[in-house]
This record gives C-alpha cells, structure tokens and sequence, in this order.
C-alpha cells in the first residue's frame, strides 16, 4: 500500500495520464499536450492553490517539457514550490527546477537562497533534497555561496547527507577544479568513511582526479586493493549485493581505478596481482553482472604491467564470450581483445573465426566494434584486406558520424602501413570519392603533400612514376559526375603542379579538363580557385619552357568571367594569372619554379626590408607605430566587445555537445598522426595555404590578411576551446594512448614470430574456404578452427533474473534494513582516523521518522503493526476484485504475468495468481490493488493499450 | 562523466521518463529522443543491447511494453550499464509491486526520485535497494 499512500492524486491528473498513455500517435499526444497547455497556463497562477494540487501542476508541467513542448511559463511556480515546508512538495519542487532550468538560468539565483537555506535544516531529507540540486543547479559563480556549507555537511551523521555532500563536491571539482583544488583531500578522507555507499560514491571523483593525475594518488593503491578484497570476500552488508555478486558495481570501479594506477607501473601493479587474480576465480560466469565484473578485470588487466598468468585468465574469458551465444557477449569479447592483443597479439590467432564471424554479422554494433578490433591489429601485412574492408562497409552506410571516422581511420592505416604508392592513391582515390566531403580538409593537405613530397626514399624516380599515377587516375576519375569538393581540390592542384611534369598529357589537355572542373561545379568557389591556380602553374611551366601558349577559348571565358567575380580571391587569382602569361619566360620561372612546391618559403615577419622606408618617414616626422597592445583605450573597447561575443558563443556552443565528436577518436590516434586525422571538417575561413605556395606578388597582401587572422585569434581561441571542453572527460584515455603506440611498436615487431608458429599448426577443414582465405590474409597464418557449440549461459542468464527479494511491508522491516549496516561495521580501512559515529548510526529510526510522520502514524508504526491496522483493506479489495470484475483487463494484466493459460479462465482469476506468488517475491495482491485502485480513481483500463499494465518484470 | 542520460520509451516511441545529465535544450532532447528510439526500436532481440551513436554509446533493455534507454561514454562498461537498468526495475519493482508502464506514469516523480538516489552527475552512487527506497518511503509516510 506504501505505493499509494500520501501521493494524492486527483482525477483530472489521473485522466491526463491515461490520454497520454492510450495515445496512439505522436499527433494525438501532441494535441492533448497543447490543449493541457492551454489549462495549465489559466490555472497555475489562479490564487490560493493547494500546495498538493500545485505539486500535481508542477508533475504535469513536466510532463508536458518530456513530450517535448515549451512549459516555461510554469518555470516560476516550480521555483516557488521550493520554497514549501512539506519535504514532499519541496522535493517534487527541487526535481522540476532540475528538470527544466540549466545552472546559468535567470531563475537559479531565486534558488540559491532556498538551498542555501535547506542546507541548514534538521530533517537531513530535506538536505538530501538539496544536495540534489545543488549538483544540477550550482554553476561556477554560486559555488562559494554553498561550498561551506556543503563543507560541513561531510561530517554529518547521516550517510545518505555524507554521500550527497561528496557528490556535490565532485560537482563542484567538475564545474571549476580551481575553486575546490584545495578540498580534493577530503575524497581521500571520505574513501575511509564508516558506510560504503558513502566510500562506493567516493570512488566517483577519486576515479576522476586520478584519470588526470594518477601519479599523486599512487599511496593509494594499497587501500584501493584492500577494499576491493574486502568487498571480493563478502564483507559489505548484503544489501549491496546484486544477483549474488557482492557489490559488483563498487568492484568494477574500483577495477577502473586500478587499471589508472598500475599502468606502465611495475611496483603498483604488483600489489594488484592477487586480487585481480582472486575475482578471476570467483567471478559467476554464468550471470550478466559476472561478466561485467570479468570484463573490466580484462581491462585491468590489460591496462597494467602484464601478468602472464593474469593475461592467461583474460585469454580464457574472452573466449568464453567470443563462443558465446550471447551478441551482447561476443561484443564485450571483441572490445577485450582489442585490449589485450596490444599486450599478447598471439591471441588473436585462435579467435579468428570468431572474429570474422562478428564482421560478417548483420548487426552493425557488433561489425562496428569488430571493424575497431581490425584497425587495432592492422600491420603492413593485412593493411591492404582490411582497408578494402573498411572502405566497403563505409560506402555501405548512411551515418555521416561513424563514415567520417572510419574514413579518417582508413586514410590513418593507408598513410601509415601502405604497401605501394599505387595502392595509396587508388585507396585514398576511393575515400575521397566516397567520403570525401566528410573528411577533414588537412587529410587533403597531407594527400598533396605525400605527393609532392614522394615517400621518403631517394628515390626521385618513383616518386615521378607515383605522381603520374596519380594524375592519370585523376584525369579518368575527372570523368565521374559529383565528386566532392575536397577531392576536387587534390585533383585540381596535383593536375596544376604535376599534370604535364612527365610529357604524357599535353598542356591544352590538362587545362582543357581544369576548366570543365570550374565550369561543373561553379558554385564552389574553393574548387574554381584551385581550378585558376592550377591553371596559371600549367601556363607558367610552358612560359617558362619556352613552348608557345595557346590560351583555350573556354580558358579565355573562364577568365574573363573570374576577372569580373565577385570574390575577391577569384578575382585576384585570375588577374594573377593574366600577369603571369604576359611575363618573359625567365620572370616566370623565377616566380613560378617548376616542382617547388616543397621547397621553404622564407618569409620576412617583421618586414625588416621597410626598415630604411619607416626611418625615412619618422625623419619626416610622422607618427611611429604603437603596438597595439599599447594602444590601451581603443583596446578595451574593442576586448569588451569580444568579450561579449565569446559569452554568447560559448553559451550557443556548449549546449551542443553531442556534436563533438573529436576527442573519441583522437584518443586512439599515436600524437604523431592527430594532424592528419582530425576527423572533424573544421570549416576554414580561408582558402588553404597550400595554393600560395610559389613567390608571388601577393605576398604582401597575404601578409596583411595574415595580421588580420591574428587580431581575430583571441576569438577564435576561446571558441575553439569551449569545442574542446568536453575532451577534459576523456583525458583519462589519453594516459593509454601512449601505451597504444608503444605496444603497437611491439606488436609489429612479434609478427614474424608470429607466423611460425601458426604455420606448425595444421589446419582443420571444417569452415568455409572463402573465411578461411579472409582469416589468413587478416591474421597472416593458417586459420585454426575454434568454434564450438554453444555453451549455455543464455539460459542461465535468464533464470537469474528471476531471483527476487521480499518487499519489506512493514516499517519495521524497514527500519531493520537500515540498521543492517550498522550491526556489521564494515571496517574497510583501518588507515583512517576512527570517525565511527556509533551513537549516530544506532540512532532508533522511528525517533527520525517522527519528524516526518503525523502522530497517528506514529503510534501504529511504534505497535509495530502498520499493514495489520491496513491488511483489512487489502482483503477487501482483494476480494473485491477477485470476486467481481472479471474482463479483458484482467486477462491482459495476467498474461503480463507470463501465465499463458489464464488468459484462458476469467473466472479462475485468484487462483493462479497465488501460485504466482511463491515464484515471484513481491506480492501479488500489490497488482490488483493497483487495479482496483486505478479502478476507484474512475480510470477505467480500457482495452485500448493493455501494454500499459504490463509488468515489466513479467 | 559516465551516464549521460536515462530514458524510459514505450513501444511507440512514446517517452515516459527522461532524465538528462548534460543540459541540452529542449530541442535537442527532441531530435535526439527521436533519432536513437528510432534506431533502438528497430533491432531485434538477437542483435547486441548496445547501439554506438554519434559518440557515445546507447544501452538499452527492453521490459514488456518499455525500454529503458541509457546514453554512456565510451569508456563505460556496457554489460554493468545492462545491468544497472535491471537493478533500477527491481528497484522499482520492489517499491510498486509488479511495476508496470503505468505505475511510472502515475509515480513520475517517484521514478525521478529513485534516479536521484542511483545516479548523481552522471556516476553510480547507490546501489543498495535500500537505501535507494528508504527516503522515498519515509516521504510516503510523512505527507
């Protein structure tokens, strides 16, 4: 009955849920959502409303901001609400404020106050209530307001009030590090506290100042073992056990937290051995929760100073969950692997059925992870089956997020392992053809500049032969229609630097094909530069050979129609161009050297060559310059402008989190590669450097929009930090990124061996030839067949969801659950100073519920016999219900029972549903109680939506 | 960070509980709601509970009629996220009895309340049931 009890709700609210949840369509909820709107709007500012029925209002307004309209007019009242003495309405009120206001809205300072207040009170409930919004509401600007009193609240009696105050300072920690950097020592003191939800929520921020400081917290490792063997072996209450694993959520942070600390450290990860071994053994593979445990040991494990036998115990789980059933095991099996083959890569070589398996699978979670796996062990051997691979499933989908990482992927293994520079340019030919327009512009850069720059060797020869290659593959693929800007660019400016180098393609042919690229796409403005550009290198390379230029006549048009553009760029290239055909050959081998696109360009920053020119003028007395950091009035002016600006860019950025893909992938990248793989296209408010290359009178121009950019860096900065703020989060993957690139080393380096002993292992024919032939270009060696039937944790995994415990009825009951951890002092640590409160935590609960509880209630609740004084009530209703209505709901409501033959017999109804409860802990009345209930209030469950009285459970 | 939010979604797509822990504006909780209910509702139940989106990843758990939808970083630990929404409903199951859709439409804000005591700043705190209940049933008490 504690379900119902004071939650009052009235028929109109009753009602309002029910349309919604009968609701068939989005168009119909939407209707009911506008017209509640129009309600609310008329009577929440009506005078003199009932607190309960303001709080019914204020549920209503949240629902109506879930379904996705505006209920801001309502925003004021929910502010209010927080303001009441009941801790009922106060909570309800603290929750809508959460739910609809962020930290910097005009209405949190009315809050501030209240909380401020709240923090203070007696009824540690209501402080928990405000601790709660403290975390959700309190920006950088109000942290002072409560940070001393959040202070105190560390050392409160309660542990629910200690949990909460540690939370809010990891809040604060989160929000601005600065303003609590000198607090985070009392994580450390709290990670000794007597109850361990308290030490469990420390591990929160613990985890979080470790991921960015692991060496300042290495005198920890000892305790974090010796919690995480206490917990192992049982000796947290019972109540934090979940499907018989002992605190499994604590275990896996705590596995976290170690994995942080013993990385790349011998002497940490030593201490960690043993028990990391321990939860190997003990760990209940057959449950979800077992393997979860499991799973994050594999990642310890792989994190810190390799264990051979620990490394042997993570070999045999995963494959355990790569035979596994389960998709949701084969994925945790494929992300394990990934891990721990940058440590063992031999074990690759038996899971790689499995892992084909995975690739080939419909399911794209599992192919996506498996695609992850094959970019972590590409070396120079398989590069070329799994770039293909990747290119195939990339032009396969639709998501632009995940093609442009694995295109940025697939240009990252081509640049690093290619084989041939002809399976280079054919591969990034493809990318660009088919992602190209997702690509970051830099990866296009590097492209050029791979060809300019030939691959390294001195070999002038094959870098001629790569880059006639390139521009053959470049004139064919001219042909196709569509092609995405940043390829056009690379074609246009390997066509103008090389298009003629090698004497196969005459000049009209290359300009012929330039000026149909700047007549298909003209409006691309980038492109038809690039396009002039090229064009002007093809005329000045022939100027400067002292061969005869004809001018093509849609060459002449282009011009005449660029000279008149209204871009400025365009404009300016093309009368560049008309210059340089007016030039001796000599002027323009000088300024246009054939091939140089490599060479330095020397550029005077500080204009020394006007020096004679400025001492002249001052002699002639004018002003000398002021820098313009000197230049102080103007420059306030001009800083409070930008100030502004940034203000409410960063507000119109930050809300966009979700579109920042960066730092995921950046993680994963070796630091030498970042430039070249920045996923994100960053639109560049200029046309690239590149194209400037050769000397040209533009310089000087170029310079001063050069300056220009420079006055513009302040903002740009700040906006290009707040699209980085959220890469803090991840800072913790970027301690394993080292390790990634070093062990990559390693793992290239054991290939060879590798292969010996796979090649010794015979061969079972059993799986497909054309998987095998897959596996052995992906792992290099004969494929070994390691499937096996599958073992069966589905079924035991699903009888373990059946467990269930008892519902506590009683007060009573409760009351002796809270006392539970009381009674077994859980002595986690004894390198803390003995902060038990003893008295506090024997506190009697009934003296705390009398705060809250009204003097009847009281009285029953001391009787000790609460659900006595109501059980006649139960029955009643119970009776009733058996007895009387027997329709379809019912029916519906039993088959949510999984009772398929009940459906069958209304009139048997009370029956089964008794047997039903012995297999099913909480009681089975609660179910028609509920009904009769709804029944009362006047909601019919019509047949409309029975889902809606489904057990979820069932 | 961890949990970034938790999402309760019926069969039509038809959202029951959201609970976001990064603001995001109501239109971007709109399009975002939209597009991964779309892109969960259409896997079977052989296929992973993980779905990877935009950067971040996507666990979901299906009980009767609802889907329980949480958004985590990528460094989470998928199956315990699995797992953790199975706590929330035994939670839940615990404190309504044979809990059903309705129940939470009814209880909104006592589902919201048993999320506050989960979940603070996107991290797990609490996972004993009862410790989870107790405020919520000494509430029940009180008004």
């Amino acid at each position: 009955m504690g379900s119902q009890g004071g939650f009052y709700q009235s028929k109109e609210f009753l009602d309002l849920v029910k349309s919604i949840g009968e609701a068939r369509s989005k168009a119909e909820e939407d209707r009911i959502v506008l017209n509640e709107i129009e309600t609310l709007k008329r009577r929440i500012s009506e005078p003199d409303i009932p607190k309960r029925k303001m709080k019914e209002y204020i549920i209503r307004l949240v629902y109506i901001e879930m379904l996705g309209h505006d209920a801001s007019f309502g925003y004021i009242h929910a502010v209010k609400m927080t303001h009441d003495d009941s801790l009922l309405v106060k909570r309800t009120g603290y929750l809508a404020v959460t739910l609809f206001l962020n930290e910097d809205h005009d209405l949190i300072i009315l809050i501030v106050n209240t909380i401020q207040k709240d923090l203070k009170s007696d009824n540690y409930l209501v402080v928990c209530a405000a601790l709660n919004a403290v975390c959700k509401l309190i920006n950088e600007e109000t942290i002072p307001a409560v940070l001393p009193q959040v202070m105190e609240l560390l050392a409160h009696p309660k542990e629910a009030v200690r949990k909460k105050a540690i939370m809010a300072l990891h809040r604060f920690y989160q929000k601005s590090p600065s303003s609590v950097s000198h607090l985070v020592s009392n994580f450390r003191k709290r990670l000794c506290d007597n109850d361990p939800g308290v030490m469990g929520a420390t591990l929160c921020p613990l985890f979080e100042l470790i991921a960015r400081d692991v060496n300042s917290y290495k005198d920890l490792v000892i305790s974090f073992v010796s919690i995480l063997k206490q917990v192992a072996e049982r000796r947290l209450s019972k109540a934090y056990d979940y499907h018989q694993m002992p605190a499994p959520f604590i275990q896996i942070k705590l596995l976290k937290i170690l994995a942080l600390l013993g990385s790349g450290d011998k002497q940490a990860s030593e201490n960690m051995y043993t028990v990391v071994g321990d939860i190997f053994r003990k760990c209940d593979s057959s449950s979800n929760i077992g393997n979860a445990v499991l799973y994050e040991c594999i990642c310890c494990v792989s994190s810190i100073y390799p264990n051979p036998k620990l490394l042997e115990s993570a070999a045999d789980v995963i494959s355990r969950f790569l035979k596994s059933d389960s998709h949701n095991l084969k994925y945790m099996g494929i992300d394990a692997l990934g891990r721990l083959i940058k440590i063992s890569p031999e074990i690759a070589e038996q899971h790689q059925l499995a892992v084909i398996d995975c690739l080939e699978d419909p399911d794209d979670t599992l192919k996506r992870k498996t695609f992850e796996l094959l970019y972590k062990m590409t070396k120079s051997t398989n590069v070329e089956v799994i770039v293909d691979r990747m290119i195939d499933y990339m032009i396969s989908i639709n998501d632009n997020h995940y093609k442009t990482e694995i295109a940025s992927r697939c240009v990252e293994l081509a640049e690093q392992f290619a084989p041939s520079n002809q399976w280079f340019i054919q591969t990034m030919n493809r990318v660009f053809e088919h992602a190209g327009d997702l690509v970051n512009i830099k990866v296009a850069h590097n492209l050029m500049r791979l060809i300019a720059e030939g691959f390294g060797e001195d070999d002038d020869n094959a870098d001629t032969k790569l880059r006639s290659s390139a521009v053959e593959s470049y004139l064919r693929i001219l042909g196709e229609p569509k092609l995405p800007s940043v390829f056009l660019q690379v074609i246009c400016w390997v066509l103008g630097e090389y298009g003629t180098a090698d004497g196969m393609f005459s000049a009209s042919d290359i300009t012929g094909k330039l000026c149909d690229v700047a007549e298909a796409y003209s409006n691309d403005e980038t492109v038809k530069a690039y396009a002039t550009t090229a064009l002007m290198k093809i005329y000045a390379f022939e100027i400067a050979a002292r061969r005869k230029v004809d001018m093509l006549p849609e060459c002449q048009s282009l011009m005449e129609e660029l000279l008149a553009s209204h871009s400025t760029d365009l404009q300016q290239r093309a009368y560049e161009l008309q210059a340089v055909i007016g030039l001796d050959a000599h002027a323009v081998a000088c300024i246009m050297p054939s091939d140089a696109s490599c060479e330095d360009i020397e550029v005077d920053r500080d204009l020394s060559f006007l020096n004679d020119y400025i001492q002249e003028a001052i002699e002639k007395g004018a002003q000398p310059y002021i820098p313009e950091s000197e230049r102080s009035g103007m420059l306030n002016i001009s800083n409070f402008r930008n100030q502004d600006h940034h203000e409410a860019s960063s507000h119109g950025l930050r809300f966009e989190a979700y579109e920042l893909p960066k730092p995921a992938v950046q993680s994963r990248i070796p630091q030498t590669l970042i430039a070249s793989t920045e996923i994100v296209p960053v639109p560049e408010p200029m046309y690239p450097r590149e194209s400037y290359q050769t000397t040209m009178p533009s310089i000087p121009s170029d310079a001063g929009s050069a300056e220009l950019k420079l006055r513009l860096e302040g903002v740009q900065k700040k906006w290009g930090r707040s699209t980085y703020t959220p890469a803090t989060s991840t800072s913790n993957s970027t301690s394993q990124k080292t390790v990634n690139g070093t062990s990559q080393g390693d793992g290239a380096s054991t290939v060879s061996s590798m292969r010996e002993t796979y090649d010794s292992r015979k061969p079972q024919v059993e799986v497909s030839h054309e998987k095998q032939k897959l596996a052995a270009s992906l792992f290099g060696g004969s494929s070994k067949t390691e499937k096996s039937p599958a073992t069966g944790h589905k079924a035991a995994k699903a009888s373990s969801h059946v467990v269930k415990s008892h519902v506590p009825k009683s007060s009573l009951e409760v009351a002796s659950e809270k006392a539970t951890p009381a009674q077994q002092p859980p002595d986690l640590l004894d390198l803390g100073e003995p902060t038990a409160t003893s008295t506090a935590l024997q506190l009697d609960p009934f003296k705390q519920l009398e705060g809250l509880l009204d003097a009847t209630e009281v009285a029953s609740a001391v009787n000790g016999a609460p659900a006595a004084s109501r059980s006649p009530d139960i029955m009643a209703l119970y009776a009733d219900t058996a007895a009387g209505i027997h329709n379809k709901n019912d029916a519906d409501l039993l088959s949510g029972l999984s009772n398929p033959s009940v459906t069958n017999m209304p009139g048997t109804t009370a029956m089964p549903q008794v047997t039903q409860s012995s297999s099913k802990g909480p009681n089975p009345k609660d179910s028609l109680e509920k009904d009769a209930l709804v029944r009362q209030m006047g909601v019919n469950p019509s047949s409309q939506n029975p889902n809606l009285f489904k057990d979820l459970l069932g | 960070m961890g949990i970034r939010f938790i999402l309760m979604v019926n069969k039509q797509g038809q959202t029951r509980l959201a609970q976001y822990y990064e603001w995001l504006t109501l239109e971007e909780r709109r399009a975002l709601e939209g597009e991964i209910v779309r892109k969960c509702l259409a896997r079977n139940e052989q296929q992973c509970s993980f779905v990877e989106h935009r950067n971040y990843k996507i666990v979901y758990r299906r009980y009767a009629s609802l889907f329980f939808l949480v958004g985590v970083d990528n460094d989470e630990n998928e199956l315990a996220i699995l797992e953790f929404i199975h706590l929330l409903v035994e939670t839940m199951d615990r404190h309504f009895g044979n809990v059903c859709e309705l129940d939470i439409m009814f209880h909104l804000e006592k589902a919201h309340f048993m999320l506050e005591e989960m979940v603070m700043n996107g991290s797990i705190v609490e996972t004993s049931k009862a410790n989870i209940l107790s405020p919520i049933q000494l509430m029940d008490k009180a008004s």
